[in-house]
């Protein structure tokens, strides 16, 4: 008896819908047993975990907040998938774009600087962190350098490379010596959306690239491109469309807008820069990418779930001291299920009997 | 229009909070946000054997509650924000690296009482705490100048920090004090805990001939490798006697339960007023784990140091103070270096020979 | 002398994780089979050998557990990928993250308790003797299982059918079907075996390295094994040289620190990282015309026609 796969004539529709939300369903499931194993209930776990954030106005704010990063990210990399180009380091773009544009603030601070200091820090952060990914897009066109491991180390380098710039040269005179950059003017702070929330305008940002995406994915030529590179490179190459040109691009567009979720963020919740500004955004937003099945609007839906669990893990800490490992084993449990699913559209499961008559050839 | 929106919002909040809590029982309700997981065996670890001890002492009449492994970036305040939605009316946040977010969620919530380790900025409802840790350091210097046969002391920094460098600077000075050509050397592992490269550093130092190490993080890699070793070690946050039991001399331990406890009596008398508490031996918030593996004239000279650094007759800090480049530093206390001067410390004193990394 | 010695030996005990790790990613990846998951198959490790350790008093049974928690892992990754044709890479990551948060929910009851770390090696007379005693004969069963692991695993796909099968497989794997081998059983063992080797490096760290439990443990070591690989064309000799060169570069640095070498440390610290970008692209580079080193059917995935 074993498993054997046996590809579909073409995709099934239903299981193509039907996929994620069953997939939910199934991480559901596990999650209910994982909390009944560690002695929690249930079903209010999973309510504090899921729905309770739902109905909190709150709640709401904060998961658009947290997904507005995750989203912006998740799209570029999208770009990346897509075409076959493998960016892990979104971290370390999404740190640079933060450098880049936080320069800007830490330069015009206290000068009277008008209101072109913020879409100027923008321009600045997507410009650091597209420079910043280009580096691993060249060395894996030009010298076959695996992207992967490249881009990855690279967190490392940005990550080093922020502590060094907060402790040294842009560190705040009047911090105590402490490694933080002064805080940033009004005029460099990202404006809020409602007055005294944290909903700032970077959601309005994150949702228009999400539909100017979707649209280039799905109406222009550039997208039909990146498309067809990534699931048939010879039909691509025959069609005249150059993969290495396109590695370039696509990671200078996830790069760009992994840079500008770094200034975002910056300029939008932390107002400095200091060591940490990023709880791993550039690595969960790889997740969201997937959970999203690469495709923008489905990113946006899964940005916000994602985001979702983050803060009802919070919450399920506080109420029932659910520690917050089970929010990471929730996603990867997650993930797991929608890629299980997925496999379902392109195939079906054949249990396949034991042969009776020995095969002749080996 | 603007303040006229927030004072609105900032009201209806306050009333909220304050309907909220007025329908609620008598209990008060205190949180924690810690940085690290609770059992890190070091600085989280210490604030919450502090909050169990709270627990436990005030029983019915309070609810304490925590977040753990909260991140110090964009998280903290959506953090401190759901510990005060969830009804807390005291919150406590245990790292530095919160105290923006604290302010923010303080404006926020002007009836909820906030409270700051670490840090400096204050408000009417936010009062900071901290402990002068540089006291035991001095105590620590004296006794590795005593043990050390080959007079330099190993020294695993977390980051170049005021908070770090002063108590480099102490341990030096009460070395010093003994052994006038003490040595040190000083190795930056860049996180406050990472058992593995705390290991690595340890035995670097050790390698490179210190027979004394101490640390300024948090795990207690470097005195289980101390133990194992056969060399002497300080142990740090807590007592870490379980760990290098031939090889600790004594340990800076965080006790936070009276410094807790104080402040959660005067909360539920409707007593507590913002401020800043910076206490050392004295409190009691820096307590020294019994001194071990020393013979008894060292164990002395540390009693004796201990109880009169204790008693306000020896500063650390003591002008006057001189620095790497040779030149005495202004003694702005008078008679011993001022707060000012200890919390923004960032030189090292003569007899360092390594220099503050990126001055 | 004895300090020469000292560094040395230092940096063999922290190689050791990553030689053990990626020593089984070779073999999975010479199958064609790219398991980014290494981080969180040794973080279950970790906890898991911790865990049997702490419980039993026996070092011996705690890699054991550390064994099958990183194998028992990977046969989720294997079901995934093997069994259901999944993306690698994206089931390499979900397996990350899943086994951190695993390897933090069964550590939760031995955080703050200790151990007795595995015992040295002691051979009187031999083990004294200066710089090469200790450094040969003086090591861990862990030390010496990571270097017997890189003799075997070099004899194996060059000297066995067995490994050349699974060259071929990774090579080709159409063709190796065609020819009739069976391709995804041949993976899942590797894929297997890279996760037993994962979860015994991960068990070193709680073991041997730091004799206690703390969440986070490996601290982006299986990273690091990842480009180890890569570094080493996926050579098992190269590996060895690659890993010691990598712990080296670490501890290094850190001793450059103490020595007063006046350099920024964040700068000290990210050498490892650049050194391995740096040589992944001369190497690659040097390969030139003749492409990727790499088993040309890495990544992926194998669907067998009927």
């Amino acid at each position: 008896m074993r498993l054997a796969l046996e590809r579909r004539g073409e995709r099934s529709i239903f299981m193509a819908l039907a996929s994620p939300v069953i997939a939910i369903a199934l991480t559901l499931a596990a999650g209910a047993a994982l909390f009944a194993l560690l002695g929690k209930p249930p079903v209010q776990a999973l309510k504090i975990y899921f729905l309770d954030p739902l109905t909190d106005a709150w709640a709401i704010q904060e998961i658009i907040v947290k997904a507005t990063p995750l989203v912006l990210i998740a799209v570029g990399l999208s770009f990346c998938y897509l075409a076959n180009a493998w960016n892990i380091g979104a971290e370390g773009q999404f740190l640079i774009g933060a450098v880049t544009g936080g320069w800007l603030a830490v330069a015009t601070h206290g000068t009277d600087a008008g209101y072109w200091v913020l879409p100027a820090m923008l321009v600045l952060g997507a410009l650091g962190g597209a420079a910043y990914a280009l580096i691993p897009a060249v060395f894996k066109v030009r010298f076959g350098a695996s992207e992967i491991l490249t881009s990855l180390m690279l967190v490392y380098v940005a990550e080093l490379l922020l502590d060094y710039l907060v402790r040294g040269p842009w560190r705040d005179p009047k911090g105590f010596n402490f490694p933080t950059t002064a805080e940033f003017d009004p005029v460099a702070a990202m404006p809020m959306l409602i007055e005294g929330s944290r909903l700032h305008l970077g959601a309005i940002i994150a949702l228009l690239i999400v539909i100017g995406a979707a649209i280039l994915l799905a109406r222009t030529l550039k997208g039909f491109e990146i498309k067809l590179v990534g699931a048939a490179p010879r039909a691509a190459r025959f069609a005249g469309f150059n993969d290495k040109t396109l590695t370039v691009v696509t990671f200078a567009i996830s790069g760009a807008l992994a840079g500008l979720a770094g200034i975002i963020e910056v300029s939008a919740t932390v107002n400095h820069l200091q060591p940490n500004i990023s709880p791993g955004y550039g690595f969960t937003a790889i997740i969201v990418a997937f959970l999203g099945r690469l495709n923008p609007i489905g990113i946006l839906i899964a940005g916000l779930f994602l985001a979702l669990t983050f803060i009802g893990g919070e919450t399920a800490q506080i109420a029932l001291k659910v520690p917050l490992d089970f929010t990471k084993v929730f996603q990867g449990m997650l993930l797991f299920f929608v890629l299980t699913c997925d496999t379902l559209i392109l195939y079906r499961i054949r249990l396949i009997p034991a042969p009776k008559v020995a095969h002749g050839i080996r | 229009m603007k303040k006229l929106v927030i004072a609105a919002a900032a009201a209806a909040l306050a009333v909220g909070a304050a309907l909220s809590g007025a329908s609620a029982q008598e209990k008060l309700k205190v949180g924690f946000i810690y940085v690290g997981p609770v059992g890190d065996m070091g600085w989280t670890y210490q604030h919450e054997v502090a909050r169990k001890a709270i627990q436990d002492q005030f029983k019915d009449k309070i609810d304490t509650t925590y977040l753990e492994n909260v991140n110090e970036g964009p998280d903290a305040e959506r953090s401190i924000e759901q510990l005060v939605r969830a009804g807390n009316k005291l919150i406590y946040t245990t790292s530095f690296g919160f105290m923006d977010a604290t302010a923010k969620v303080a404006k926020k919530y002007p009836n909820i009482q906030f409270e700051h380790a670490t840090g400096y900025k204050r408000d009417k409802n936010l009062a900071t705490y901290s402990g002068r840790f540089y006291e035991g350091r001095y105590i620590q210097g004296i006794i590795a100048a005593k043990m050390s046969k080959t007079g330099t002391i190993g020294y695993i920094g977390s980051f170049p920090i005021p908070e770090v460098v002063s108590g480099i600077n102490a341990m030096m000075l009460g070395a010093q004090s003994v052994r006038p050509d003490m040595k040190v050397k000083i190795i930056w592992v860049n996180t406050w805990y990472d058992p593995g490269k705390e290991a690595a550093a340890a035995r670097a130092l050790a390698d490179q001939g210190a027979d004394i190490l101490t640390q300024h993080t948090d795990s207690a890699a470097a005195t289980q490798f101390a133990n194992e070793r056969g060399i002497f070690s300080f142990g740090q946050d807590s007592d870490m006697i379980k760990f290098g039991p031939k090889s600790q001399l004594t340990a800076i331990i965080n006790n936070w339960t009276p410094y807790y406890v104080d402040r959660i009596n005067l909360a539920l008398n409707k007593k507590w007023a913002t401020g800043d508490v910076w206490g050392g031996l004295k409190s009691k918030i820096v307590q020294m784990a019994p001194y071990t593996n020393m013979p008894d004239d060292v164990k002395k000279l540390a009693m004796d140091a201990e109880a009169a650094i204790t008693d306000g007759k020896l500063h650390p800090f003591k002008c006057p103070v001189v620095a790497q480049d040779g030149k005495t530093v202004e003694c702005k206390g008078g008679t011993h270096l001022d707060d000012g001067q200890i919390l923004s410390m960032n030189f090292y004193i003569k007899g360092i020979d390594d220099k503050v990394p990126a001055k | 002398m004895e300090f020469v010695e000292a560094i040395l030996l230092t940096v063999v005990a922290a190689s050791t994780p990553l030689l053990l790790a990626a020593a089984g990613e070779l073999v999975v990846e010479r199958a064609g089979v790219l398991n980014l998951g290494v981080e969180g198959m040794m973080i279950v490790g970790a906890a898991c050998g911790f865990a049997g350790a702490f419980a039993t008093g026996s070092i011996l049974i705690g890699a054991i557990c550390g064994i099958l928690g990183g194998a028992g892992l990977s046969a989720i990754f294997a079901l995934l990928t093997l069994g259901l044709a999944a993306n690698q890479v994206a089931s390499g990551l979900a397996l990350t993250i899943l086994g951190v948060g695993l390897s933090g929910l069964i550590g939760a009851d031995f955080v703050g308790q200790k151990i007795t770390g595995a015992p040295n090696l002691y051979v009187p007379y031999v083990t004294d003797i200066p710089l090469l005693g200790k450094l040969l004969f003086g090591e861990n069963f862990f030390v010496y299982l990571s270097i017997a692991l890189i003799v075997l695993i070099w004899h194996f796909l060059y000297r066995t059918r067995g490994g050349m099968v699974l060259r071929a497989v990774g090579d080709n794997h159409a063709s190796a079907h065609a020819l009739g081998y069976p391709v995804l059983r041949i993976r899942l063992l590797a894929v297997l075996f890279g996760g037993a080797c994962a979860g015994l490096a991960g068990a070193y760290l709680p073991l041997a390295y730091t004799p206690f439990w703390t969440s986070g443990m490996t601290a982006g070591r299986g990273w690091i094994a990842l480009a180890l690989v890569v570094f080493a064309s996926w050579l098992p000799w190269r590996l060895l040289i690659g890993a010691y060169l990598f712990g080296g570069i670490t501890i290094l640095q850190l001793h450059a620190q103490a020595f007063g070498v006046g350099i920024p440390s964040q700068l000290m610290s990210s050498l490892p990282y650049l050194a391995t970008i740096i040589v992944l692209v001369a190497i690659s580079w040097m390969r030139g015309r003749a492409g990727s080193p790499a088993p040309a059917s890495l990544g992926l995935a194998f669907v067998p026609d009927r």
